[in-house]
């Protein structure tokens, strides 16, 4: 099994930190991850992306070559990612024009997230919707992974990722990608 | 017994390379009497020097001795101290070692208030290179680098230092020996950064070229104009640029670097 | 690697990796993209009873982990080329000197400011010859994760050894990548201590000469008083101006790092067993690509093997002669214009060698597909 993610958009949006907790939960699984990082000088704005690649063999390449799911938060970063073959594609349908096909998913998140309390727990939903859309991580996985980082913070967190699974739900054409 | 500094004195070094009039000879034997007077050894010192005339002194100090690149002393001194508190830590630089190329550095460790002893000699001029200017040659003094005199203004390394937070600067010349010899001892034993600055005679380059053919014309002029505060205070602006002002001219005991290393250390354990 | 895996940044394994062969001084300016070393020093270091200090920039950075050093404490610093540049003024003086030390250069795009986020390979040459004068040096590249901590090890190890500064030349790449690690156990991995001096303090001398070229060094504050300078000295540390003092301590200065030299190089092979006609020679972050080139090719049906230069500096020559003579095409991917590491390949196979090299400089990786086009696979 090997999957890959690109969780894409601008300084300041958390996506170095959602792809490390994508990567620490699939680890507590026995994966092996690589997690890159590509940004600019803006550590607030600008474009910014986190890869992650899970794998059961050893990950040599520690590029994305195939994306599996891709989250964009900006429409520049839909922009060079929608016509990717064969991906699950999610955006967050405030900040990017409407996309149609099947492979595409689009949420206000940031709204959903300032909703819950805190903007920064957009990336947690994204991850929650991930998790319950593909087989990639489990939901239990994640939800060690932010209740030993987050600490006091961790209640609002799991809160935040049981929204993205409920999203998810709500969709009737659940289906695995394998 | 007179406090002579000798056993400090790396004999076989001699005899010294400095020219006839210099003043680093004198500045060199008032700190070694210091050593002797607070029973400093050679194990628990270390000298950190620069490039320059003053720089070389370390060849003549039977202490420790890290001799390095032209202006980095104190960041040296600045690694040697942060983890060894218990090592007196004496750092020799001239003017264009202490102030100009390693300017940055001095305000830094007097910033950061490390516990050192600074002893800038100043000479007014690159003695070794061939009296070129620095950042402490006078205004229309003449050099090498400058033949119709200096257009650039020049610092003054005392008031650098209490500007940048030294707990102690003194400044002495070369003809006020007992002077020197208090601001050296006073300097030596105060934790956090100290600095003296001793004005002293270059005959060879920067005397010549200013009228002051020999040293002892400059140490006449040092007599002439060396003021202390208190009468420095009282004199008119054009009175106070012809005078040297002498003398302890800063003394506080704000916490030295690894003293504030340690209060901050003890909220990460 | 008993410890549990977790998701580790490069960077952090290489501050992991000093603390782990003992460093407990750390000195620097923080400079993209190196500075979660210099971070996580300030939070560990303290801890256990170390020293962090940032200083006003990065020759003041060098200048004070020397001086601690010579107090006899493991040192280190970390930058990206910016910051290099202006270290290479007292990582002279730390070579004259015969100070251990360990310098991480996280490389970054340039010249200059570049581009500050990105990834490069292009100081091989600025960390060989960066310095005025005649002199040797010791440099390491890592690939992965584990690298960066291991051959952290390795660099404390072998400046301590060799008394000798060590330059671990990362990458942007590996320096920000997290991938699984376990930290060693303590003791899991071999870490070394300078020689220190066994005859009396009055006859000690910092540079003593020794059949294998390397001196024991005593610290300030022992019963050993010693002087150390920038000039040329002959075995008791003070200037010295005689040709033949000058001609004994450059021979110094080169000898120790030559007669050590199998203890010294590293490289490793993949795919390298049935002397595959395609031959990737590799360092850093770029060994990654390669390796994933050389299954391509392999898969295409072309025998292909990667030769991954852990060490790059002294040039690992006989292994490269050894794996790179048979090769009927050797393929060189370096994030830079020059081929810096091509050059010395070449030098080495011969002008008439079939060296392809595949460059790229514009703060993207080299993916695979760059390194099949000079193949035509």
């Amino acid at each position: 099994m090997r999957k890959e993610v690109i969780l894409a958009g601008s300084g300041g949006q958390g996506l170095v930190l959602g792809g490390v907790i994508l990567g620490e939960a699939a680890m507590l699984e026995g994966k092996n991850v690589v997690q890159t990082q590509s940004y600019g000088i803006a550590t607030r704005g600008g474009f910014s992306q986190s890869e992650v690649i899970i794998s059961d063999e050893e990950i040599i390449f520690q590029q994305v070559e195939k994306a599996d799911v891709i989250l964009t938060l900006t429409q520049e970063t839909m922009d060079m990612y929608k016509d990717t073959p064969d991906a699950v594609i999610l955006y967050d349908s405030d900040l990017i024009e409407a996309q149609s096909g099947p492979q595409f998913h689009g949420y206000p998140f940031t709204k959903m997230a300032i909703e819950l309390g805190n903007a920064g727990t957009l990336n947690v939903i994204a991850l929650g919707f991930i998790s319950a859309l593909t087989n990639i991580v489990t939901l239990d996985s994640l939800r060690t992974v932010l209740t030993n980082r987050f600490g006091k913070k961790a209640a609002l967190n799991l809160k935040a990722l049981q929204k993205g699974v409920d999203l998810a739900s709500s969709l009737n054409q659940k289906e695995a990608i394998s | 017994m007179a406090i002579t500094g000798e056993k400090f004195l790396k004999k076989d070094s001699l005899p010294h390379m400095w020219c006839q009039g210099c003043g680093n000879g004198v500045a060199l034997s008032s700190l070694l009497r210091s050593f002797e007077r607070l029973k400093y050894t050679p194990q628990d010192t270390v000298i950190v020097s620069g490039i320059g005339c003053w720089g070389k002194a370390d060849d003549y100090i039977a202490t420790n001795a890290l001799h390095v690149t032209h202006g980095r002393a104190l960041p040296f001194a600045t690694g040697v101290k942060a983890v060894n508190p218990d090592l007196h830590v004496v750092v020799l630089m001239g003017d264009g070692d202490g102030v100009t190329i390693g300017g940055n550095h001095f305000i830094h460790a007097a910033r950061r208030n490390i516990d050192l002893t600074a002893i800038v000699v100043n000479n007014y001029n690159y003695g070794m290179t061939g009296g070129q200017f620095s950042a402490t040659t006078p205004a229309d003094s003449i050099t090498s680098t400058t033949a119709y005199g200096n257009p650039e203004r020049d610092f003054d390394i005392c008031t650098l230092a209490e500007a940048a937070g030294a707990n102690f600067v003194g400044r002495s010349t070369i003809y006020h020996g007992r002077l020197m010899d208090n601001l050296i001892k006073e300097a030596l034993s105060k934790k956090g950064f100290s600095l003296v600055e001793i004005i002293s005679p270059c005959p060879t380059h920067f005397g010549r070229k200013n009228k002051m053919k020999t040293a002892v014309d400059m140490l006449n002029l040092y007599k002439q104009n060396g003021v202390t505060k208190d009468k420095y205070e009282k004199m008119s602006p054009s009175e106070q640029s012809n005078a040297i002002l002498i003398g302890k001219l800063v003394d506080k005991d704000a916490p030295d670097f690894n003293t504030r290393y340690e209060e901050i250390r003890q909220k990460a354990i | 690697m008993s410890r549990t895996p977790i998701l580790m940044q490069g960077n952090q394994a290489i501050a992991e990796g000093a603390i782990y062969a003992g460093a407990r001084f750390f000195a620097g300016y923080p400079i993209t993209p190196s500075s979660e070393i210099a971070e996580e020093c300030s939070k560990k270091l303290p801890k256990i009873g170390g020293v962090y200090m940032q200083m006003e920039d990065e020759i003041a950075s060098v200048g004070a982990i020397v001086g601690a050093s010579l107090t006899g404490v493991k040192s280190f610093t970390a930058t990206s080329g910016p910051g290099f540049s202006l270290m290479q003024e007292n990582l002279g003086m730390a070579i004259m000197g015969e100070v251990p030390c360990v310098i991480i250069n996280v490389q970054r795009s340039g010249p200059s400011t570049g581009l500050a986020t990105k990834p490069s390979q292009s100081d091989v040459m600025q960390i060989k010859w960066g310095r005025h004068g005649d002199q040797a040096i010791i440099a390491l590249a890592p690939a992965s994760v584990e690298e960066c901590f291991l051959l952290t090890v390795k660099a404390f190890n072998m400046s301590e050894k060799f008394r000798v500064p060590v330059i671990l030349a990362a990458d942007e790449i590996v320096g920000h990548m997290r991938e699984n690690f376990a930290l060693p156990e303590p003791g899991e991995v071999e870490v070394v201590d300078r020689k220190k001096p066994e005859v009396s303090p009055d006859e000690y001398r910092p540079f003593e000469p020794q059949a294998d070229y390397v001196s024991p060094l005593a610290s300030y504050g022992s019963e050993y008083v010693f002087h150390i300078t920038s000039s040329m000295c002959g075995p008791e540390g003070f200037s010295n101006n005689d040709a033949e003092i000058a001609t004994w301590k450059i021979d110094q200065l080169h000898k120790k790092l030559e007669v050590h030299r199998d203890e010294i190089v590293e490289t490793k092979t993949f795919l390298m067993d049935d002397e595959p006609e395609i031959v990737f020679i590799t360092f850093g972050a770029t060994t990654r690509v390669a390796r994933a080139a050389a299954i391509a090719a392999r898969e295409a049906g072309t025998k292909a093997g990667v030769l991954q230069l852990v060490t790059i500096w002294p040039f690992p020559e006989l292994e490269v002669i050894k794996y790179g003579s048979n090769a009927k095409t050797i393929v060189v991917p370096e994030m830079n214009y020059s081929g810096q590491i091509a050059e010395e390949i070449q030098r080495l196979l011969g002008y008439n060698a079939d060296i392809r090299r595949v460059n790229k400089y514009n703060g993207e990786v080299i993916t695979p597909q760059d390194i099949m086009k000079v193949l035509s696979l």
